[in-house]
């Protein structure tokens, strides 16, 4: 499966550059100027960073979400695990403009942090909880199943031999629960590297700081250089491919020592 | 497979009761309950609750008059064309995808299922792009099309191809685990009885899928009505003309017609709740 993947991306990923490098009138040289651009390069260091604090916040929220779904009954339980879909079906555009009147300066916590001088809206802080967002039901979904399947007999023998909850967890669960965690938190990367609808409104977008790489690829069609939003466009395709092939093998992972 | 998860298993009829050593103590319990719950207020109900408070801010009439307003009504009128044209196509694809992968073996299937993945790993702006640079004026058919007198960019054929290339997965991705699980036997069984390839797929095949395949068309429109990148890319924001309802939630919020934005908005929370509710449902119906 991993090596489709590899072979799929050399197939269809090379032709498809070599096609649109020449449509555009895209030169190496020119690839090569736009690539080590420096507002370029920040926006896929806004991007990658705060793709990737956003996808570890999500691992571990949602590895407790999961948790309390799959393991305790209490009342609404349906109910909360109904919301966890929520992100994967509000359009991503009303996300964006919620979440921006939630952390902006008058809004319900952005107030709250004003005092203290966290800036949440506008600033990368903004991108991280806009992502989380989008993130999170990737984390939960992907664990669940796991968590499900997972064989009670071994806690219950561990029980019995003396060790206590949290040593089975750490030593019994927790193994078994990093595959899922990691494909989980790969899944949440790669959505937040390429959203944009979520982040536009919050982000605040100022070139080198908050600027995330979907975005510049936005501004630079909107200037009619097709050949620059071509140049950051495939250096993106090229992280997302290599994230597909990683989530790939992480699963087959997940598939075998499910087993 | 990226971006897709499977259908969760309805919550609450799982409630093993294991043996009081191999569970946590009560009070660990409730905390975490109580902490889950924060976490879900905090990330999810909250965003809900503010398009709600802040659509209805300065009362009903505003609310109704940022509905009722000719250009809103032409985006409503937009999303659901474009939805009525994208989710049947994507239907009937996705039912053939996940047909041909899961009854019969041939070659290059593994390149089928990561092709379509596709959608869901590259970003929804480069999905936008590529009809750019396929159909727009310094495209390929650019020339040809503009000699023709055909617009596809900045117009309704581009947000629907750019659509289509979005929510092109969604229904074979929900269908191909379904499919794998039930296997051929039943089909089988079918032709040794004598029936045709036709007959075999609405009497067998598809009663078995029904209810996998309303999740896979629901979704599928939910982001079809939704999708923001790709259809921004090759829209051209002409108001009344090709825009859509979340283009048309970015245009009120980019000219501080906040209200007004959060009025629209909130439409598109109805159908995303809509969404969430109708999933219920069929997962509990897949699962009996």
């Amino acid at each position: 499966m991993g090596l489709t993947v590899l072979y799929m991306s050399l197939v269809v990923l090379v032709p498809l550059s070599a096609l649109l490098l020449n449509q555009t009138g895209l030169t190496w040289e020119k690839f090569w100027s736009v690539a080590t651009d420096p507002r370029v390069l920040a926006s896929y260091r806004v991007s990658l960073t705060t793709a990737a604090l956003a996808a570890f916040a999500d691992m571990i929220l949602g590895l407790l979400l999961a948790w309390v779904l799959v393991r305790y009954d209490f009342p609404g339980k349906k109910w909360w695990d109904a919301l966890i879909d929520l992100p994967f079906a509000l359009p991503t555009a009303v996300a964006g403009v919620a979440l921006t009147a939630i952390y902006s300066a008058n809004g319900w916590i952005g107030s709250l942090l004003e005092p203290l001088g966290i800036k949440a809206a506008f600033s990368s802080l903004g991108i991280t909880l806009a992502l989380m967002f989008i993130g999170i039901p990737f984390v939960v979904r992907t664990v669940q199943p796991v968590l499900e399947d997972a064989e009670r007999d071994t806690e219950e023998a561990a029980a019995t031999l003396g060790a206590g909850r949290w040593r089975t967890f750490r030593t019994i669960i927790l193994p078994t629960l990093i595959p899922p965690l990691l494909t989980g938190f790969a899944l949440a990367f790669a959505r937040g590297i390429g959203e944009y609808g979520s982040v536009v409104f919050i982000s605040g977008n100022m070139p080198m700081k908050t600027e995330i790489a979907p975005l510049l690829i936005m501004t630079k069609l909107e200037q009619f250089d097709y050949a620059g939003a071509t140049a950051v466009a495939l250096i993106l395709l090229l992280i997302s491919f290599a994230l597909l092939l990683g989530i790939n093998l992480l699963q087959h992972w997940t598939r075998k020592t499910a087993r | 497979m990226a971006g897709t998860v499977p259908a969760a298993v309805p919550a609450g009829k799982r409630g093993t009761s294991p043996s009081p050593a191999a569970a946590e103590k009560t009070w660990v319990k409730w905390t975490f309950i109580s902490l889950a719950g924060l976490v879900l207020l905090w990330l999810i109900v909250l965003p809900l609750i503010t398009v709600l408070s802040e659509a209805l801010k300065k009362g009903w009439e505003v609310y109704i008059a940022a509905l009722s307003d000719p250009d809103a009504l032409s985006a409503l009128r937009l999303t659901l064309l474009v939805a009525a044209i994208a989710v049947p196509l994507n239907s009937i694809f996705g039912v053939i995808a996940a047909w041909t992968i899961t009854k019969f073996r041939f070659k290059g299937k593994n390149l089928l299922i990561t092709l379509l993945d596709l959608p869901f790993a590259v970003s929804p702006v480069i999905g936008g792009l590529i009809f750019v640079l396929i159909f727009g004026r310094q495209g390929w058919f650019g020339p040809w099309l503009e000699s023709h007198d055909i617009k596809i960019i900045f117009a309704v054929p581009g947000i629907v191809l750019a659509t289509l290339f979005v929510t092109f997965p969604f229904v074979a991705k929900e269908l191909i685990p379904l499919m794998e699980d039930q296997g051929t036997k039943e089909e089988e069984a079918a032709v040794t009885l004598g029936a045709k390839g036709w007959q075999i797929f609405w009497r067998v095949t598809l009663p078995n899928i029904k209810w996998g395949l309303l999740y896979g068309i629901i979704l599928c429109n939910a982001r079809a009505m939704g999708e923001f990148g790709a259809v921004s890319v090759v829209s051209g924001h002409i108001r009344g003309e090709t825009n859509t309802l979340p283009l048309h939630v970015e245009i009120l919020y980019n000219e501080y017609q906040f209200s007004a934005s959060f009025a629209v908005a909130s439409l598109l929370l109805l159908l995303a709740v809509i969404t969430l509710l109708l999933k219920n449902w069929f997962t509990r119906k897949n699962a009996h």
